[in-house]
């Protein structure tokens, strides 16, 4: 099942490569939406609280505008099929995962590097801290949105049900990783972090394993 | 791969596709279903190949005289039809590969151009296949369907598109699966037809 996930996620890479659906969508939006908030803010002076939020806002909305594409394009360019009748869902579902993560974990630091370029109050103080709420929170990211990208796919309104879907669903997710966020950019001590890691670490584990068991029925008939 | 439908039907939402189908297919046959337009064909297909579940009835699949769980039946099945696409983003030689790679089958270049030139295909174009005519198209599904040696063949209209070499070409697949595999064919197509041994009809 592994050697299939692999291939599945390779054959995922070398198209997006090649076609471009998902990262220019998403490079477009992180840039503009990065150029907006700087030139609205004119030079004003924000607090870390609503800089950590901003940063969380472009995180999700960016993941909304393209983590659906990993089920959305089987299903437009009609592969869907043809997929189902390559792999196990299962092998489907982890080739989906493992393309989504990379694409995350990839689109967020591009995220926080722009933030530090372009926002000069945006300090990281606790940067190894930071990292891991930012690798909790792309899991989290991936790992919900995989699923529900392979729920909306069919959809005729794919579009507005994909952020509609995972809004309730990321919440907790959102409420953790900003809080994380907070007390590494302010340079809190790991015991303050501690409970938003576990609550994240305790979303990725029920969300995927929750995935798995659901996915079978999401992907067939 | 012996196939038995044991009184299935199909509904999608209020509306019945077909109701109380019960049939066989057995290895060493060609079993062909035959029906008007919109009676049902792909559909009874799709749920042979365990794309789609019946609404009502079962299915049951013996092989070796084991029974196979509809989870195990993508590994076991062939699946020729117009409205199965491939990776159109990548060339003949790429797609062939990838279908290899997610098969776990070990596949060489080599290997690679044999199968394509066997099937009529160029082995060194390099475009991706979205280039390509719906007959070669179909060449390609035809010799995807087959390389993993599966069990039970589903081919529907699988002469669409293919001129005289083509349509050899797809006749040869099928006399060659005839005797080791089950192979079904969902069609209208009377050179189809005669290539059947049995014949069900679906009716709505």
């Amino acid at each position: 099942m592994l050697r299939q996930a692999l291939a599945i996620f390779r054959k995922d890479l070398e198209s997006e490569l090649r076609t471009r659906y998902a990262v220019n969508a998403l490079l477009m939006f992180v840039v503009v939406t990065i150029s907006v908030i700087v030139f609205s803010l004119a030079g004003e002076v924000l607090t870390i609280g609503a800089m950590t939020g901003m940063l969380w806002v472009v995180m999700f909305f960016a993941a909304m505008s393209g983590l659906s594409r990993v089920f959305v394009a089987e299903e437009e360019r009609g592969t869907a099929m043809t997929l189902q009748l390559l792999a196990s869902p299962m092998a489907v579902y982890l080739g989906k995962l493992l393309f989504n993560i990379v694409l995350v974990l990839g689109l967020n630091a591009l995220i926080v590097v722009l933030f530090l370029l372009t926002m000069e109050q945006f300090t990281i103080r606790q940067a190894d801290m930071f990292a891991v709420v930012m690798l909790f929170g792309g899991l989290g990211i991936a790992t919900s949105t995989t699923i529900i990208a392979a729920i909306i796919a069919r959809a005729n309104t794919k579009g507005t049900l994909f952020p509609v879907l995972a809004f309730p669903v990321l919440l907790p997710l959102l409420m953790a990783g900003i809080s994380g966020t907070n007390i590494a950019v302010e340079g809190g001590t790991w015991n303050s972090v501690w409970p938003d890691l576990q609550l994240l670490g305790s979303y990725i584990v029920v969300v995927t394993t929750v995935s798995f068991m659901l996915f079978d029925f999401v992907w067939k008939d | 791969m012996r196939v038995l439908a044991n009184n299935i039907g199909k509904k999608f939402n209020r509306r019945t596709i077909f109701t109380a189908l019960t049939f066989e297919a057995v290895p060493g046959e060609v079993l062909g279903i035959v029906g008007k337009n919109g009676s049902g064909k792909s559909t009874l297909l799709r749920i042979i190949g365990g794309i789609l579940s019946p609404s009502t009835g079962s299915m049951q699949y013996m092989l070796k005289g084991r029974s196979v769980h509809r989870d195990e039946l993508y590994s076991m099945v062939g699946y020729v039809a117009p409205y199965l696409t491939l990776y159109e983003e990548f060339s003949a030689m790429e797609n062939l590969q990838l279908y290899a790679r997610i098969r776990g089958m070990r596949l060489s270049r080599d290997d690679a151009r044999e199968s394509l030139s066997r099937i009529g295909l160029p082995s060194d174009r390099r475009d991706p296949i979205r280039a390509y005519s719906s007959g070669m198209k179909q060449r390609m599904k035809l010799l995807f369907a087959v390389m993993h040696r599966p069990p039970l063949l589903l081919l529907d209209e699988p002469v669409s598109n293919l001129d005289s070499d083509g349509v050899e070409a797809a006749y040869g697949i099928v006399d060659e699966f005839r005797r080791q595999s089950t192979v079904i064919i969902a069609t209208n197509d009377a050179g189809d037809i005669a290539h059947c041994d049995r014949i069900i009809s679906v009716e709505a």
